[in-house]
C-alpha cells in the first residue's frame, strides 16, 4: 500500500470532542448544585458508573475492544445528559434503569458508537417518562423556595432509600415545575399574568431553573467557540421555538407564555446545545441541520402547549431522529461544478 | 489588453484546511544545481498518456538532450538524455508511482563529459503555431505541477473554447513543497519569458500568476519580472489555504468561475499551467533545451533541506544524500503530506512528476491512531473543497454500495485529503474513495467486456440458426425434388417457419436473460 496520504492530521480525537462537551456541562452542573443542592452529583456519578459498566459489558459481549470505546467518552456524555434531564433527587434505581436502557438498548444493540439512530439519552428519558410518569414529573423545589431544605446527607438518603428526615413531608420539599404549573393552571382558566405571579417564577423562566438554563447557554457558547457544534442547530432550534412562542404570544398573551419564558424553561438550553447537537443521530448537511433543529423546536413548543407532557424536548428529538435519513437525502448540497 | 478578471475581488472555494506549512526549512538556501550522477534511470512513461517509443538501442552512445524515446501519438511526451553517455539497458524497473509496479525504463551510464548535442532556440514567431506545438511535443514538455499532462495539447488553440484567461499556478498549496517558490524567486524572468510564449500560442487576452500569500519573496520577484515583459501579466496574491493550488480551485478563486464537472477549464475560457511548466517552455523555445531536469524539494528528516535542480533519472537516495539525509530504512514520500505517496524503493529515479521528496520519520508523520466509527460530525463536509458529503461517500464505499457512491458524486472527489485531515475518528477516508473508484472502474470495464462478449455470442448463435435454417431448406428442397414437385412449396414453407420459430424462441430467451442481468 503506497498511497496512504494524507500523512498528517489536525483532528481533535473523538475523546477530546466528548471531553469538551462534558466540560461545557460543568457551568450548568455548578448552577444545578447551587439551586437544587448536591444531590445531582450523586445522580451524575450513578449514571456515569452505570454507563461505563454497561458499555464495557456490552462491548465484551459483542467482542469489541473495550478500552478505545470506553475512552471515547461518548457513554459519559449520554450518562450526564440523562442525569441532568431527570428530576433532581430521582431514586437511584430510576437513574440506573434509564442509563442501562440508553446504553444497552439505544446504543449498543444498534451497533455502538456512531450507529445509533436515536439519541440514547433521550431514549432513556422517554422510556422512564412513559413507565414512571409520576416520579418523572415530581420535581423538588429549588432550595430557595422549599419549605424544608435537605442537606447533602439528607439528599443522599432520599436518593438511595426514599426516606425523608423525620417530620418532613414530601410536599415540603417538592413543587411543580414552572412548565407543569403553567399547564395545569391554564386548564383551570387562569391567565398567564396571574399564574406567573406564583413564587416559582423568576425573571425569565422558573426561579432557580433559569439560572441553570443560563449556565447551559454559557457552556453552549463555549462549544460554538470551540467549533465542537455548528451554529445551525442551536440557532434553528431556539429560533423556531421562539418564533412559535412569539406568534402565539402575540395572538393571545393571556393564554400563551412569552418566548423568553419558553427559552429559559425546562430543557430548552440543554437541548439547544447538547441534545439536538448530537451528531450521530442528527443530520449532516447544513440545510438538513436547519430543518431538523427547527422541526424539533416547533414540535417541542406544540407538545408543551398542547401535548400531554409539560416538556416536549425528548419526544420532539426522537420523532425527528426518525426523519434524519430523509432530511439528509433531500438536502444534499450542490457539488462543485454541478448545475445550480 | 483589457482585464476580464477583476483581481481586486477574489473569490472563495468551499472548505479547505490550513496545515502547518513547513516550507521555511527548504527555502533558506538557493537552488543547488546537481551535476549528473553516474547512472540515470529514465522511465518511458513519465507523463499522462501513451508510453513513448524507444529511439535508441542498448549500447548506443547519446549526447545530452538527445531524444531517447519519442512521443507516441498526441497524448504522449518524449524522453531525452539528461547527460551524455551510453545506454546500458532497457528493462522494467521500479518507478515512483503509487501502484508500486515496475515499468519499462532506459538506463543511461554517464560518460562524465555532460556533452550537449547541437541545439538552437526556436524562432517561434516565424513558425506556424502547429509547428511550435510539435516542437513542444518532441521536447517532452508536460505539466510539472505533478499531473504531467502533455502541455502541447493544452496550448493548442480551440476555436470552440477560446482561452481568454491564462492562469499560471504558483500557489503551491501543499505543505513542505517549495520548488515552485524557489523557482519563482530565482528564475522569475525565465518564467515570464515562458508565459509570453504560452500567451502567444493561446492568444489569451490576459495572464495572471496566482501565488499564495505565504510566498512574498516569490511574488515580488515575479512582479519585478512582469514589469520587464512585453505583455501584461498580473500577479495575484491568493490566501494560503489548501487545496487552493488545485487548478479548479485556483480558477474559482481568481475568476469566480466553476469549471463544470467532467469538463475542462477551457469550457470557461481559462487555461491553467504550473509556473515550472512555463519555465521549461522558455528553456525549450529560447534555448532549444528539452525537459531533462527539474527542481525538486528535498525535505523532512534531512540535515540540509533545500531545493535542487536535478537531472531526471537520478536515484532518490543519491539526491537525499546531497541534502544530508539517508534514505536507508526511511519511508520516502514523493509529493506533499496531503496527496503524496510512499515510494516503493529509495532507488527509484527522479521523474518529471517529482516535485518533492520528504524523508519521513515517526516524529514528522506519526502513525495514524486506530480508526473509530464515524460519528457523523460532518467536519469532513465542512472542509471538502468540492462540496461533497464525505461521510456519506465513506458509508457507501465501505458497504460496497457503489451505485450510491456514484450518485453522491464520488468521481468529483479530487483526493485532496482534507476530509481525512480533519476526521476525529481517524478514518482513512480517501483510501475508501480510492478503493471505491477503482472498483467502479473495474466493474465498468468488466461490464463492457461482457457486453462485447454477449453481442459476439448472440451473433454466433444467430449464424448457427441461420445455417441450420438454410440446411433445412436445402434438405426440404431435395426431399421435394425426390418426391416430385407436389407439396414442394408446403415443405419449404414448413421448414422455414420452424427455423424462424427456433430463432425467435432463442432470442426471447436471451432477452429475458439480459433483462434479469440488468436488474
Amino acid at each position: 500500500m503506497f498511497n496512504r496520504s494524507p500523512y498528517i492530521s489536525s483532528a481533535p480525537s473523538v475523546s477530546i470532542i466528548m471531553l469538551k462537551v462534558l466540560l461545557a456541562l460543568v457551568p450548568g452542573i455548578a448552577a444545578y448544585v447551587w439551586v437544587f443542592g448536591g444531590g445531582i452529583l450523586v445522580t451524575l456519578t450513578l449514571a456515569s458508573v452505570t454507563a461505563l459498566a454497561s458499555e464495557a459489558v456490552a462491548l465484551k459481549l459483542r467482542n469489541r475492544p473495550i478500552k478505545p470505546f470506553l475512552m471515547d467518552g461518548s457513554a459519559l456524555v449520554t450518562a450526564w445528559l440523562l442525569a441532568l434531564a431527570l428530576p433532581p433527587l430521582a431514586p437511584w434505581w430510576l437513574v440506573v434503569l434509564g442509563t442501562l436502557f440508553a446504553i444497552i438498548v439505544a446504543k449498543q444493540l444498534y451497533g455502538g458508537l456512531g450507529y445509533n439512530p436515536f439519541n440514547p439519552a433521550m431514549v432513556g428519558y422517554a422510556v422512564l417518562l412513559i413507565s414512571f410518569p409520576l416520579i418523572m414529573t415530581s420535581w423538588p423545589a429549588p432550595l430557595a423556595l422549599a419549605q424544608a431544605k435537605l442537606g447533602f446527607a439528607d439528599q443522599l438518603r432520599y436518593i438511595f432509600g426514599g426516606a425523608l428526615p423525620v417530620g418532613v413531608l414530601v410536599d415540603a420539599i417538592s413543587s411543580a415545575t414552572p412548565l407543569d404549573y403553567l399547564k395545569t393552571q391554564l386548564t383551570l382558566h387562569h391567565n398567564i399574568q396571574a399564574i406567573t405571579q406564583a413564587p416559582i417564577f423568576g425573571v425569565l423562566g422558573g426561579k432557580g431553573g433559569e439560572l441553570v438554563t443560563g449556565a447551559y447557554l454559557l457552556g453552549g457558547l463555549y462549544l460554538l467557540q470551540q467549533r465542537i457544534i455548528s451554529w445551525h442547530l442551536p440557532v434553528a432550534f431556539l429560533g423556531a421555538l421562539a418564533l412559535m412562542a412569539g406568534a402565539f404570544y402575540l395572538a393571545d398573551a393571556t393564554h400563551f407564555a412569552s418566548p423568553a419564558f419558553h427559552l429559559f424553561s425546562g430543557a430548552t438550553m440543554l437541548c439547544a446545545f447538547f441534545i439536538v447537537t448530537d451528531p450521530v443521530s442528527g443530520p449532516t448537511t447544513p440545510r438538513g441541520k436547519l430543518i431538523f433543529a427547527a422541526g424539533v423546536g416547533a414540535l417541542t413548543y406544540l407538545i408543551r402547549v398542547y401535548g400531554g407532557y409539560p416538556d416536549g424536548v425528548a419526544f420532539a428529538v426522537l420523532l425527528f431522529n426518525i426523519a434524519v435519513p430523509l432530511i439528509d437525502a433531500y438536502t444534499q448540497p450542490r457539488v462543485f461544478g454541478h448545475k445550480k | 489588453m483589457n482585464a476580464i478578471v477583476n483581481l481586486n475581488k477574489l473569490f472563495k472555494f468551499n472548505g479547505g484546511v490550513h496545515p502547518p506549512e513547513h516550507k521555511f526549512e527548504s527555502t533558506s538556501m538557493p537552488i543547488k544545481v546537481v551535476s549528473p550522477p553516474k547512472t540515470l534511470v529514465l522511465p518511458l512513461r513519465q507523463h499522462v498518456g501513451n508510453v513513448s517509443k524507444l529511439q535508441v538501442n542498448v549500447g548506443s552512445h547519446v549526447l545530452k538532450g538527445q531524444l531517447l524515446a519519442k512521443a507516441d501519438g498526441q497524448m504522449s511526451a518524449a524522453v531525452h538524455a539528461p547527460t551524455s553517455g551510453t545506454i546500458v539497458s532497457v528493462e522494467d524497473q521500479l518507478i515512483p508511482h503509487p501502484s508500486g509496479l515496475p515499468d519499462i525504463s532506459i538506463t543511461l551510464q554517464s560518460d562524465g563529459e555532460d556533452r550537449w548535442m547541437a541545439h538552437q532556440p526556436i524562432d517561434y514567431r516565424n513558425l506556424s503555431k502547429a509547428e511550435v506545438l510539435e516542437r513542444l511535443r518532441e521536447a517532452g514538455v508536460v505539466g510539472l505541477g505533478g499531473a504531467t499532462f502533455p502541455s502541447h495539447i493544452k496550448l493548442r488553440e480551440d476555436t470552440r473554447h477560446p482561452v481568454k484567461t491564462l492562469i499560471l499556478n504558483g500557489a503551491e498549496c501543499e505543505p513542505y513543497i517549495s520548488c515552485d517558490d524557489m523557482l519563482m524567486r530565482e528564475r522569475a524572468i525565465e518564467i515570464v519569458r515562458g508565459i509570453e510564449i504560452m500567451q502567444y500560442l493561446l492568444d489569451a487576452e490576459e495572464c495572471i500568476i496566482g501565488i499564495e500569500d505565504n510566498k512574498p519573496e516569490a511574488a515580488s520577484a515575479m512582479r519585478e519580472a512582469c514589469v520587464q515583459s512585453t505583455i501584461d501579466i498580473a500577479v495575484a496574491i491568493v490566501p494560503t489555504i489548501y487545496p487552493g493550488g488545485g487548478a479548479r480551485q485556483l480558477i474559482q478563486v481568481l475568476t469566480g468561475k466553476e469549471v463544470p464537472s467532467g469538463k475542462l477549464p477551457t469550457d470557461v475560457g481559462v487555461q491553467c499551467f504550473n509556473v515550472a511548466t512555463a519555465y521549461t517552455v522558455h528553456r525549450l523555445v529560447n534555448h532549444g533545451e528539452p525537459v531533462i531536469s527539474r527542481i525538486v524539494t528535498v525535505t523532512g528528516n534531512v540535515k540540509r533541506p533545500a531545493n535542487f535542480d536535478v537531472p531526471l533519472g537520478m536515484a532518490m537516495d543519491e539526491l537525499i544524500k546531497l541534502a544530508g539525509g539517508t534514505a536507508e530504512q526511511a519511508d520516502l514520500i514523493m509529493g506533499g503530506p496531503m496527496m503524496g505517496f510512499n515510494l516503493p524503493s529509495s532507488k527509484v529515479p527522479v521523474v518529471k512528476a517529482t516535485n518533492c521528496i520528504i524523508v519521513s520519520a515517526p516524529e514528522i508523520f506519526p502513525e495514524p491512531q486506530p480508526a473509530l466509527p464515524c460519528i457523523r460530525c460532518a467536519r469532513c463536509a465542512d472542509v471538502c473543497p468540492v462540496g461533497l458529503q464525505p461521510q456519506e461517500l465513506y458509508w457507501f464505499s465501505k458497504s460496497d454500495n457503489f451505485e450510491k457512491a456514484r450518485d453522491y458524486k464520488l468521481f468529483d472527489c479530487i483526493e485532496c485529503g482534507c476530509c481525512t485531515y480533519v476526521c476525529p475518528s481517524n478514518i482513512p477516508l480517501v483510501q475508501y474513495y480510492r478503493y471505491a473508484k477503482s472498483e467502479i472502474i473495474a466493474q465498468d470495464k468488466a461490464k463492457q467486456a461482457a457486453d462485447i462478449a454477449r453481442e459476439r455470442n448472440e451473433f454466433r448463435l444467430m449464424r448457427i440458426e441461420r445455417e441450420k435454417a438454410e440446411r433445412a431448406q436445402k434438405h426440404a428442397q431435395r426431399t421435394a425434388e425426390a418426391t416430385g414437385n407436389a407439396g414442394e412449396d408446403d415443405a419449404k414453407k414448413a421448414a422455414i417457419a420452424s427455423a424462424v420459430e427456433r430463432v425467435n424462441a432463442q432470442k426471447a430467451g436471451e432477452a429475458s436473460a439480459k433483462a434479469e442481468e440488468s436488474n
